[in-house]
């Protein structure tokens, strides 16, 4: 059994552990706040962005002729994966369940014989993948400076993919990222966005009749990789505020955990505490009845 | 019969105005300024640098702008942009800075006309407005 000092030792150790995730929660929680709020401010962007793109795709008359980030460069056998996890760990299964679902897609690529690229947004995810999937990481981006989601450094990650995708380095490119339901509950998500699925969500598609100026062709060539842009800032809002929610029902349930610890601690400490003292009485009158 | 409809300008992460008694809007569309009253046709139509100007019962907004495609429908308007000033808050070395930031694109070579172009106008818009 261990000696009183180390129990001691063990109580106080665990008591600054609950400190710290204590704290940690406190600060996820007014960071979800704000992560959360701008989630939703940047909804309304994204999705006219979608509506007017997917009015224009239906408006255009000649599929053949239509720019490739919208019909696809022909062929689907190079895909490009874009990992979104984040830069800091302790947030639970966040950044696990993207890794999980990217990797469980990466081997059904592997069995169609598919060939694989991938680029990772967020130190996590490629510190994760470093080990099995390193090979086929050809970039990793990092915004590690960046306080929180900003358009500027989505546009860069568009742009990157955009060159690449000029340079015909792949055919499909999808994005994993972490969709934000509530603070207990994140879906990871695989979303495809080269070449664009129009056909995926046209509930929302309006029967209008509508003027282009320029034409449709030239309007979609600009508005597409602008789109990229806007769907990756979309995932990288998400995401952040999935993260601030993972990380502050993980940091609850380690606080809640290390005071169930505490308690048990000193249960066991008080005993052993008593235990001493009975022992040290019976030696005391064992000793004064052999006189 | 009212003249008014609704204006929204949206920014990747906020709606940026939103307005309902709007009665005409001038936006500087890729072939020229497009005026847009009540009732006009179902449009979509890109923006090249310049000043969106709102006109509303409450007075005349003046907005300056970079890039961004407009939707006209149902007399909404929509404004997809992400970047825009408010010219009355608009201080002179913001403006100054925007201009020197594009003065010093127009000398990299590699830049297609159309690039060449838009900077170009934007270099014109901030000037008169400086």
């Amino acid at each position: 059994m261990a000696s009183l000092d180390d129990l001691k030792k063990r109580i106080t150790s665990v008591k600054s552990t609950q400190k710290i995730t204590k704290a940690m929660k406190m600060v996820a929680a007014a960071k979800l706040k704000r992560a959360q709020d701008s989630a939703e401010r940047g909804r309304p962007y994204s999705q006219k962005m979608n509506n007017v793109i997917l009015n224009l795709a239906s408006g255009i008359s000649d599929k053949s002729n239509a720019p490739k980030l919208l019909s696809g460069t022909g062929n689907e056998k190079i895909h490009l994966c874009v990992v979104m996890t984040s830069d800091r760990g302790l947030c639970g299964g966040f950044n696990a369940n993207i890794i999980k679902k990217a990797k469980s897609y990466f081997s059904k690529l592997k069995e169609e014989g598919k060939e694989l690229k991938i680029i990772t947004v967020g130190s996590k995810g490629n510190d994760q993948l470093k080990r099995a999937y390193g090979d086929k990481i050809i970039e990793n981006i990092s915004f590690k400076d960046s306080k929180n989601a900003n358009y500027f450094d989505a546009e860069k990650v568009g742009k990157t993919i955009i060159e690449r995708f000029e340079k015909e380095e792949f055919d499909i490119c999808t994005i994993f990222y972490n969709q934000f339901k509530n603070v207990i509950t994140q879906i990871p998500q695989s979303q495809q966005i080269i070449p664009l699925n129009a056909e995926e969500n046209n509930e929302n598609k309006s029967e209008e009749n509508y003027e282009f100026e320029p034409d449709e062709d030239e309007i979609l060539s600009n508005l597409l990789p602008k789109n990229i842009s806007t769907q990756i800032f979309k995932a990288m809002l998400e995401n952040s505020a999935s993260e601030q929610g993972a990380r502050m029902s993980a940091m609850d349930n380690a606080t809640r955990n290390a005071g169930e610890m505490v308690d048990k601690l000193t249960i066991e400490y008080n005993r052993s505490r008593q235990a001493a003292i009975t022992k040290e009485l019976i030696e005391i009158i064992s000793g004064a009845e052999s006189l | 019969m009212t003249e008014e409809f609704k204006v929204e300008i949206v920014n990747p992460d906020k709606l940026f105005l939103s307005k309902e008694d709007v009665t005409e809007v001038i936006v500087p569309a890729f072939e020229g300024e497009i005026g847009i009253l009540k009732d006009h046709i179902a449009i979509i139509s890109f923006l090249k640098p310049g000043i969106i100007k709102i006109y509303s019962k409450s007075g005349e907004e003046k907005f300056y702008i970079e890039d961004g495609i407009i939707e006209f429908k149902n007399n909404n308007l929509s404004v997809l942009t992400s970047s825009i000033f408010n010219l009355k808050n608009m201080e002179k070395n913001k403006i100054q800075e925007l201009l020197k930031k594009a003065e010093e694109e127009t000398i990299k070579t590699e830049i297609n006309d159309q690039t060449k172009y838009l900077i170009d106008q934007k270099i014109e818009v901030l000037r008169s407005i400086n």
